[in-house]
């Protein structure tokens, strides 16, 4: 048992540290940020999967580090990498289905910012079944033509590019017709409607393509392979979904809400014995995640499976984001009769954005694999039960 | 980083599980507690499990706090009978809390099996922590509760307010009085105390304090194990039960289920882990995670044992399917030591203390 990251990884902290201390001074201006990400990059400190020669700093593998840079970078209050569609989920997609050409193209103006990507996955009559979908792509001449309809599709109205899956060969069996295209939004065959959410905002959209084409060449792996692409790319998206920061910060917001609302009797909510015991009734919830996280990455260095509870992620994290979400709105009390606000981090400031991460909450259970499909999966293939007949 | 057993570890627990599923499976639970021919558990003894951190000079194995959490989790899964807690506890106790006379007095013949000593701990009204116990002061006068016996247990460390004493049960003016069980692995009685004569441990109230940590993170051990085997038995159970001309694991009505309780038991396991760890390393969080750990996991158990009932239908409710035993232990690691309340609330005053 050791919990410690090792004198290496120390050391490797010292540097990031003095490397911080030198080339960070805090500032929201794009300019400063963006030089001082490709400074970060030039020292092998962000994007360190993506070789030099697509704009990464193209380290070995190497989770501790990995972590050791998060950590410090958080402290500095330091920028990362972007978190977007395009970095986190078609960029290892490419790095590891692309042809050569893509990665050149779309990896460095990705992960710069340069260009933004939205997803076509979803369709009015492919959602959780996403192997049923519809949208056909045909290959005319030189170019695939595309029609079909996809649907709650974030951040489409600012995107210059989609990654989509399309069917190309209706007489293949339901997961071998279909490809993974590349597409660009700007054409007059794509029309994008922003959709309302629970919360107010219009982030996702739906998107109607109507013969929008795009380059033969504009396929990532084999035509027909776009499934196992794909999945692929669900399988970052799920890693992505199952961190344990985001618990950490969303229960230490409420313990501050705790501390500042005042209850029926006018002393701080934190202060009521009940109010106290579900806090640490939560707080159990994110230890047992985190300890959980530190098994499997212990396992995952030693090359080792950490069995069914490396599938149980992704749901311990919606289930503690609604855990939490059930008491903030018992603390906020009236004032969850209030309007809410605001995107962005959640639940810092006043009873509005705690209420759109009680809305917001709800987005976690079903956006990147829906909690009920999370069980499917962890019954399947982390407790051995018997996979659904496809009907 | 290496946040998970070692090899040695590993190896412990496959003894451990080897030696339940070939010498001591659940009909021999059976036989020994809910059949009336309770028998020697000398052959569990044989595995050494009780002194583990009793110290090598001593004649024990000299292991660290998550040797022993690690055993108690396969002895929860086995639904081991016996009072391995009690055992465990005041080996520690005389080790950590004991003066080197009373050390070389004691350790050896504990560590020999020559003596066999429990601890005692709660009192009448549901009170397990220091602050709230009544027993305390130079003279022992008073009664404890649930004081885990059996197995020729014959000496009690008894866990007092301001510290630890030894008392041979035998003594005058210590009366033991068996009581009926929910959980018959785990048999206990009450003592009565009338000025018996004892003997002072050297340590104080904060030896009595880790006495009770050890004992959180223990059950909260047993708990995992036993809700982690519950989980394994339901699994088991779905595969060959059919119903409307299937197995009822092919109904996803089943596997959610199933999936809910792996999501609930299963991300606890390094929780236990940690909550030994740091008793190990004697971090500041030690004690408050020792209470969280047993609040949360414990928890879990109880959940993960009534599912599984629940799942095996008709015939998990009958005495003559062995769930009942899971569920009985669970019961037990919830409320002994204090309810999963008064450990959140312990926990609570640690890390929300201040402004």
């Amino acid at each position: 048992m050791d919990l410690t990251y090792g004198a290496d990884s120390e050391r490797f902290r010292g540097e990031v540290r003095v490397f911080l201390e030198e080339r960070w001074r805090p500032s929201d201006n794009p300019v400063d940020v963006a030089a001082f990400r490709k400074a970060a990059i030039d020292a092998g400190y962000l994007y360190r999967s993506i070789p030099r020669r697509y704009g990464g700093s193209e380290q070995p593998a190497d989770v501790l580090r990995a972590r050791v840079i998060r950590e410090e970078f958080t402290a500095a209050h330091a920028p990362m990498e972007l978190r977007s569609l395009g970095t986190q989920l078609l960029v290892p997609t490419l790095l590891e289905a692309g042809a050569e050409w893509q990665k050149q193209r779309f990896i460095e103006a990705t992960i710069a910012g340069e260009i933004k990507w939205c997803q076509g996955y979803s369709e009015p009559g492919a959602g959780s079944d996403l192997a049923s979908l519809r949208t056909r792509a045909t290959l005319v001449g030189d170019r695939w033509v595309i029609t079909g309809q996809k649907v709650w599709t974030s951040f489409a109205h600012e995107a210059d590019y989609m990654f989509l899956l399309a069917r190309t060969d209706p007489d293949a069996p339901k997961r071998n017709g279909i490809s993974y295209l590349l597409v660009p939004m700007d054409q007059p065959g794509i029309e994008v409607r922003p959709l309302r959410q629970i919360t107010g905002e219009s982030e996702f959209n739906e998107v109607f393509l109507t013969d929008a084409t795009t380059g033969a060449d504009w396929v990532v792996g084999e035509p027909g392979a776009g499934w196992h692409v794909a999945n692929a790319t669900l399988q970052h998206e799920r890693a992505w979904v199952g961190d344990v920061a985001e618990s950490d910060h969303l229960l230490n917001s409420l313990i501050r809400l705790a501390r500042r609302t005042p209850g029926p009797g006018g002393r701080p909510w934190i202060e009521d014995p009940r109010v106290r015991s579900r806090l640490m009734e939560v707080q159990g919830y994110v230890e047992a995640h985190r300890y959980s996280g530190y098994f499997q990455l212990s396992r995952a260095l030693k090359g080792e499976p950490c069995g069914a509870v490396g599938l149980t992620n992704k749901i311990s994290n919606t289930n503690i984001a609604e855990r939490i979400a059930a008491i903030a709105i018992d603390l906020l009390g009236d004032a969850s009769l209030l309007p809410h606000t605001g995107a962005g981090r959640p639940a810092e400031v006043g009873a509005e954005r705690w209420m759109y991460q009680y809305f917001g909450s709800l987005g976690s259970a079903i956006a990147g694999g829906a909690s009920n499909i999370q069980r499917n999966i962890i019954a399947q293939r982390g407790l051995g039960l018997p996979r659904e007949q496809e009907k | 980083m290496d946040f998970d057993l070692s090899p040695e570890q590993r190896l412990l627990a496959e003894g451990v599980d080897s030696f339940f599923a070939g010498t001591f499976p659940l009909s021999r639970v059976r036989q020994a507690c809910y059949a009336g021919q309770p028998g020697s558990l000398d052959d569990l003894d044989a595995m050494s499990l009780h002194e583990m951190l009793v110290p090598e000079e001593y004649g024990g194995a000299g292991g660290t706090i998550l040797d022993v959490a690690v055993a108690a989790e396969r002895l929860g899964a086995a639904a081991a009978p016996g009072p391995f807690l009690g055992r465990a506890l005041a080996g520690y106790a005389i080790t950590i809390a004991g003066s080197d006379e009373q050390r070389a007095r004691w350790l050896p013949a504990l560590a020999a099996g020559e003596r066999r000593a429990t601890v005692a701990i709660g009192e009448p009204g549901d009170r397990w922590t220091l602050d709230a116990m009544g027993m305390g002061g130079r003279h022992l006068t008073g009664e404890k509760r649930n004081v885990l016996v059996g197995d020729g247990v014959d000496l009690a460390v008894v866990v007092l307010a301001d510290g630890l004493a030894v008392v041979e049960l035998e003594a005058g003016g210590v009366t033991v009085a068996g009581v009926d069980v929910l959980d018959r692995t785990r048999p206990m009685a009450t003592l009565l105390f009338d000025r018996p004569e004892h003997e002072r441990l050297t340590g104080g109230a904060e030896a009595a304090q880790l006495v009770l940590d050890l004992g959180a993170v223990l059950l909260a051990a047993d708990a995992y194990g036993g809700a982690a085997q519950c989980l394994d038995l339901a699994v088991q159970y779905s595969q060959v039960r059919e119903q409307f001309g299937a197995t009822i694991a092919h109904f996803q009505a089943v596997q959610h289920q199933l999936a809910d309780v792996a999501v609930d038991v299963l991300p606890a396991r390094g929780m236990y882990w940690y909550a030994a760890h740091a008793m190990d390393c004697a971090r500041d969080d030690a004690s408050g995670f020792a209470s969280l750990a047993k609040a949360h996991i414990t928890e879990r158990y109880v959940a993960a044992a009534r599912r599984t009932v629940e799942i095996h239908g008709g015939i998990g409710y009958t005495w003559e399917c062995d769930l009942h035993f899971f569920l009985r232990r669970a019961v037990f690691d919830r409320a002994y030591l204090g309810s999963p309340e008064t450990h959140r609330q312990r926990r609570a005053d640690f890390q929300l203390a201040g402004v």
